[in-house]
């Protein structure tokens, strides 16, 4: 966050940061007093916007093309870094002869397949011998000029994205474009650094992924990556929300981003080939090791080498078992029971209604949280109750509600946004029958321990097996720091048994030692709880190595070898991180260096051995397996090796660089409550003209679960708006302050009336687009202070294919003046506009949600859906096909 | 009380006393000038992180007879430097606001309101339903006979503003015991 300070140009685009992270925007105002520069690209002219020296207005989810016109302008006229590209990214490296771009192709890369609407990734492979390219040295041409180099690609890729194009699409003026392409070009290099920083603004797109990558690539190119002031900031909006993807309650991963085994995957050894080879270079070579610390931890004595360390007691993915995957389950009665910890579905989750449907057919449901949030009281006071849809006396499922302990009331760590792990002291005890999850989830577990006790079924084993004691506290509550002890790991043998690990460099393959999540080996070194060091601020230097402890190993910025040049000398005094220091034969700086620490600059790596000893000394990206940071990303992604703008599914607008319309690869549900407008790819796409946007406000947070039950944010926010330009409020004949009814192809939610210049029609080619905000924080129910309607309610279950996180930020609308009807006239009124639209199965299949679209998976839901998971971000790309087995239900 | 005189006329007491202007110290009645901050009668103060979003703000959590009485951003914090948002400071709120739930409650199948539940009672039968779940909808393999070890019975969502702690747990119960659709805010 400090780091922000730092920057000579600081870009914020996707995020209102001075809204949704006020006091992390105190550091982008002490960068502006340095002398920097701040941009502001969004939709909306917000608060953030009021801060910048300029705002640029942007078509929603055209955010590729705005950035693709600067890798362009950056290309074209050599303004790129070009000692730092050549030295640290993948541009010499050459691609396979099967590589065919989204340019060649319209829009469509080599490899793709229609009937399952996947792409067979081997053919963006390395060019190169197959034992190179597994060792990460790949064909190289380091002049550049390969027609089959990344550069030379890329200059390709990008050479339509014209000044031109970005007016035609993102609907932003050839000057406002130069002004960010310049401001960029100007703040970076040998002197200067450029930070990029974006929110949900970015990652709830169709493509969302691809969109961060697009800044990733042009920090690349900037040699902006590793170095203070740089980098790509994602601005997270939960506590722990970092903390819970590095130890993940998410379904496709493990603890350390170790991914879960898929069907198929029944030989250990294959599966952690799969994620980084022996012989490839960097950190991900010794996976293995970091699977058997985790499931040593996990299993304890019950874990060896003689049954793969309890590997086998994992279960199996055949697909992607994502949050509305288990939405749509649930809708065909396939999930019996739902735990919400601290999760407002009902409010926060897209398509709000078919959530709500969704836990109408379980059998039962356990909500944890503070208050009576809507999630937890659906079945009494819910919007389809309401309508008259559903009826408390016919609904069958069990609610258990359980108060929640907050965090006050609780010892335990948070890992905020840029992975610092900060601990908090309890104060106070949880109320009457308020207990902690821990104490939840570690009592759940022991009774069911206990009742499984005698039995011999070999499917109870894994939970009999399971290390499942912790030392308890006076109040019968497991200590927390004994967990975090844990997941730091320890020695189990040898002189140091009992004593945690200082790093994960100390973990065995031996089974000698343990640790439930390896990036945060070190947190409790020495036996002391470092995520709790509380040195001042004012008392240290600018990176506060002494407050919290940053995984891993305490680092604040990630691959800072780069931000010294290729003999090891900082790139200038003035962004000075961290350098070889020739006389102690070591790198040091500022900040725990991201490199072997004794490993000279010129060190050529050693390939026969592979791991960090592979590396050179030059190879500054100590995850990738050719330890160089990727442009041109042949593993990882299932949507391209490079971002290519696509529309979303309901755009108006023609795709101005293809006939391919929208992603190829998205990801869709079949089902009459979940279309979407046809957009331009159909007639009645007309019915739904305008853009709507959702967005938080500082006094509200996510679904209002921790908001809207308090007396002052309440009343400092207490409606739910829409915000809309005197332009469209002109043409929709809406009054200020009046009411406005939004309705989409998923459902009519009404909002209050906020006329404001803030939004700006955008003219796109021939268009005039006007965009509308949502903020989506209110509900529907009877026990919060404030309620209203929820914006997620018309946002379809439309996913990345890469995240598959839901497109919230670009989707289609129309407005009327006035409130919504109540009742079944609600549904009656969504109706009617499907029905002006064509959404009727039968008429429009190919429609997002209808049976034949795109992404909505085979009809033979029993057929394997190929899918390359996200997971191996780094895994070593090989000409062989990668495909894993997956499905999007 | 000392008898008064005319010199004990507000307007003569403000314009001799050090606060001429009326804005201080001249117009503080006794009440104010006896109020000390919550922080002060503390019984104590313990150092936490703001629970909304990622920034990871410092909190100093003041306490009284077992109860939060005031929280405040903590000036030592390098990310935050003592800042803190409304929402942030407003979280003595989350703690004590009259809608905070602290009983368990209970709704049966087709019931049209809540129930009263011992907690003990309510994780017994919820180990119950877990277990019951987890076996109906259990798969040893798939179509072609391979492993999965799983079940599909039971899911969970949350975990952003929780613990890591409590994370790890989950994730090291849930995946013991088969469930896959273990998800979190971070998908959303």
């Amino acid at each position: 966050m400090q780091d922000f300070a730092n920057a000579d140009l600081i870009v914020i685009e996707g995020s209102n940061m001075a809204e949704a992270h006020p006091v992390a925007f105190q550091w982008v105002i002490e960068a502006k007093k340095r002398g920097a520069r701040v941009i502001h690209v969004d939709p909306r002219f917000t608060r953030t916007s009021a801060n910048a020296d300029r705002h640029i207005p942007i078509r929603a989810g055209t955010d590729i093309v705005l950035l693709g016109g600067v890798i362009r302008h950056v290309l074209d006229n050599e303004l790129f870094f070009k000692e730092y590209v050549q030295a640290y990214t993948n541009a010499s490296t050459i691609i396979s002869e099967q590589y065919a771009d989204a340019e060649d192709l319209d829009g469509l890369f080599s490899g793709y397949d229609q009937e399952t609407s996947t792409y067979d990734n081997s053919r963006w492979a390395y060019a190169g011998d197959p034992d190179d390219i597994a060792r990460g040295l790949p064909e190289r041409d380091e002049t550049l000029q390969h027609p089959r180099s990344v550069f030379q690609i890329l200059k390709r890729h990008y050479a339509r994205y014209t000044p031109q194009m970005v007016q035609d699409t993102c609907g932003i003026s050839p000057e406002d474009f130069a002004y960010l392409a310049t401001a960029i070009a100007e703040n970076s290099g040998r002197e200067r650094t450029t930070s990029f920083a974006y929110a949900l603004g970015w990652t709830q797109h169709q493509g969302g992924a691809q969109m961060i990558r697009t800044a990733g690539v042009l920090q690349l190119l900037m040699g902006n990556m590793g170095r203070p002031g740089g980098g790509v900031m994602a601005l997270r909006g939960h506590a722990t929300i970092q903390g819970s993807t590095d130890i993940p309650t998410l379904y496709h991963i493990l603890p350390g981003y170790l991914p879960m085994p898929k069907v198929g995957q029944d030989d250990f050894a294959e599966f952690t080939r799969a994620i980084g080879k022996k012989e490839q270079k960097g950190f991900w070579a010794n996976a293995d090791i970091y699977a058997i610390n985790l499931l040593k931890a996990w299993w304890g004595e019950n874990a060896t080498a003689e049954n793969d360390w309890g590997y086998h007691h994992l279960p199996k993915l055949t697909g992607a078992h994502g949050t509305y995957q288990t939405t749509m389950r649930m809708l065909e009665g396939g999930v019996d029971g739902y735990f919400l910890f601290g999760q407002n579905p009902a409010v926060g989750s897209a398509n709000g209604r078919l959530q709500r449907l969704a836990m109408s057919k379980l059998k039962w449901m356990v909500v944890r949280d503070f208050y009576m949030i809507e999630s937890a009281t659906w079945w009494r006071d819910g919007p389809e109750i309401e309508s008259g849809e559903l009826t408390s006396e016919e609904i069958a499922t069990e609610m258990f509600y359980l108060p929640a302990a907050n965090h006050t009331e609780k010892a335990g760590s948070f890992t905020q946004t840029q992975r610092m792990v900060q601990w908090r002291d309890q104060a106070v005890e949880p109320p009457g029958d308020a207990r902690s999850d821990l104490e939840f989830m570690y009592e759940l577990g022991r009774r069911i321990r206990e009742k499984l006790q005698d039995s011999t079924d070999p499917r109870d084993r894994p939970i009999l097996d399971l290390t499942w004691d912790y030392p308890l506290g006076e109040h019968g509550e497991p200590e927390a720091e004994a967990v975090l002890a844990e997941i730091n790991g320890r020695h189990l043998s040898g002189e140091r048994a009992g004593q945690p690990l200082s790093s994960f460099g100390e973990m065995r393959a031996d089974g000698s030692t343990d640790g439930g999540c390896w990036i945060y080996a070190g947190v409790f070194a020495d036996g002391v709880n470092q995520a709790r060091r509380r040195t001042p601020g004012q008392e240290q230097d600018e990176t506060a190595a002494d407050w919290g402890w940053a995984w891993p190993a305490n680092r604040r910025i990630l691959y800072n070898r780069a931000s010294a040049d290729p003999q090891g000398r900082p790139w200038s005094e003035r962004k000075k991180l961290v350098w070889w220091d020739e006389e102690a034969g070591s790198w040091t700086g500022h900040d725990v260096p991201d490199f072997p620490l004794t490993k000279r600059p010129d060190d050529p790596g050693d390939p026969s051995q592979g791991g960090a000893a592979a590396l050179a000394g030059t190879d500054a990206f100590t995850m990738q397996s050719d330890g160089r940071g990727w442009l041109f990303t042949p593993t990882g992604l299932v949507d391209g090796p490079l971002p290519t703008h696509y529309e979303s599914p309901e755009s108006n607008i023609p795709n101005p660089l293809y006939s391919q319309q929208s992603n190829p690869t998205r990801v869709t549900f079949r089902d009459e409550n979940n279309l979407s407008s046809p957009g331009a790819s159909g007639r009645g796409g007309e019915v739904y003209p305008y853009i709507f946007t959702t967005y938080r406000i500082t006094e509200h947070h996510t679904a209002g679960g921790m908001s809207r039950f308090l007396p002052y944010l309440s009343e400092l926010q207490p409606e739910m708006y829409c915000e809309v330009s005197p332009e469209l409020a002109e043409e929709v004949g809406l009054e200020p302050y009046g009411w406005a009814t939004i309705i989409s192809a998923r459902s009519a939610i009404e909002a209050k009336v906020l006329v404001t210049e803030r939004m700006k029609p955008l003219q796109v080619g021939e268009r005039t687009v006007h965009q509308i905000g949502l903020p989506f924080h209110w509900g529907r129910g009877t026990e919060a202070i404030v309620q209203g309607d929820g914006a997620n309610d018309l946002i379809g279950m439309n996913l990345d294919a890469n995240t598959q996180i839901q497109n919230s930020k670009n989707n289609s609308c129309t407005l009327i003046p006035g409130r919504r009807p109540r009742g079944p006239e609600r549904n009656e009124l969504v109706e009617a506009y499907r029905r002006r639209a064509g959404l009727i199965d039968a008429e429009h299949p190919a429609v997002d949600g209808a049976a034949g679209a795109p992404g909505a998976g085979p009809a033979d839901s029993e057929t394997p859906h190929h899918v390359r998971g996200p997971e191996e971000a780094s895994a070593a790309p090989t000409g062989e096909a990668s495909m894993k087995e997956m499905r999007n239900r | 009380m000392a008898r008064l005189t005319f010199l004990d006329w507000p307007v003569l007491r403000q314009l001799r006393g050090a606060d001429p202007t009326g804005r201080g110290s001249a117009v503080t009645s006794a009440t104010t000038r006896e109020t000390v901050p919550r922080t002060v009668t503390a019984d104590g103060v313990v150092d936490s992180i703001c629970p909304y979003c990622a920034v990871g703000c410092g909190q100093r959590v003041f306490h009284k007879d077992g109860r939060v009485v005031q929280i405040e951003g903590n000036p030592d914090s390098p990310v935050s430097r003592g800042r803190l948002c409304p929402k942030g400071a407003a979280s003595q709120q989350l703690a004590n606001s009259y809608l905070r739930q602290t009983t368990v409650r209970y709704r049966p199948p087709y019931a049209t309101r809540w129930e009263d539940l011992e907690l003990d009672v309510a994780m017994d039968m919820i180990a119950d339903r877990f277990i019951e779940a987890r076996r109906a909808h259990w798969q040893d393999e798939d179509e072609q006979g391979r492993p999965l070890q799983r079940t599909m019975g039971i899911a969970s969502l949350g975990g952003a503003t929780i613990d890591n702690e409590e994370n790890y747990l989950i994730k090291k119960f849930f995946t013991a015991a088969g469930a896959i659709q273990i998800e979190n805010q971070a998908r959303i």
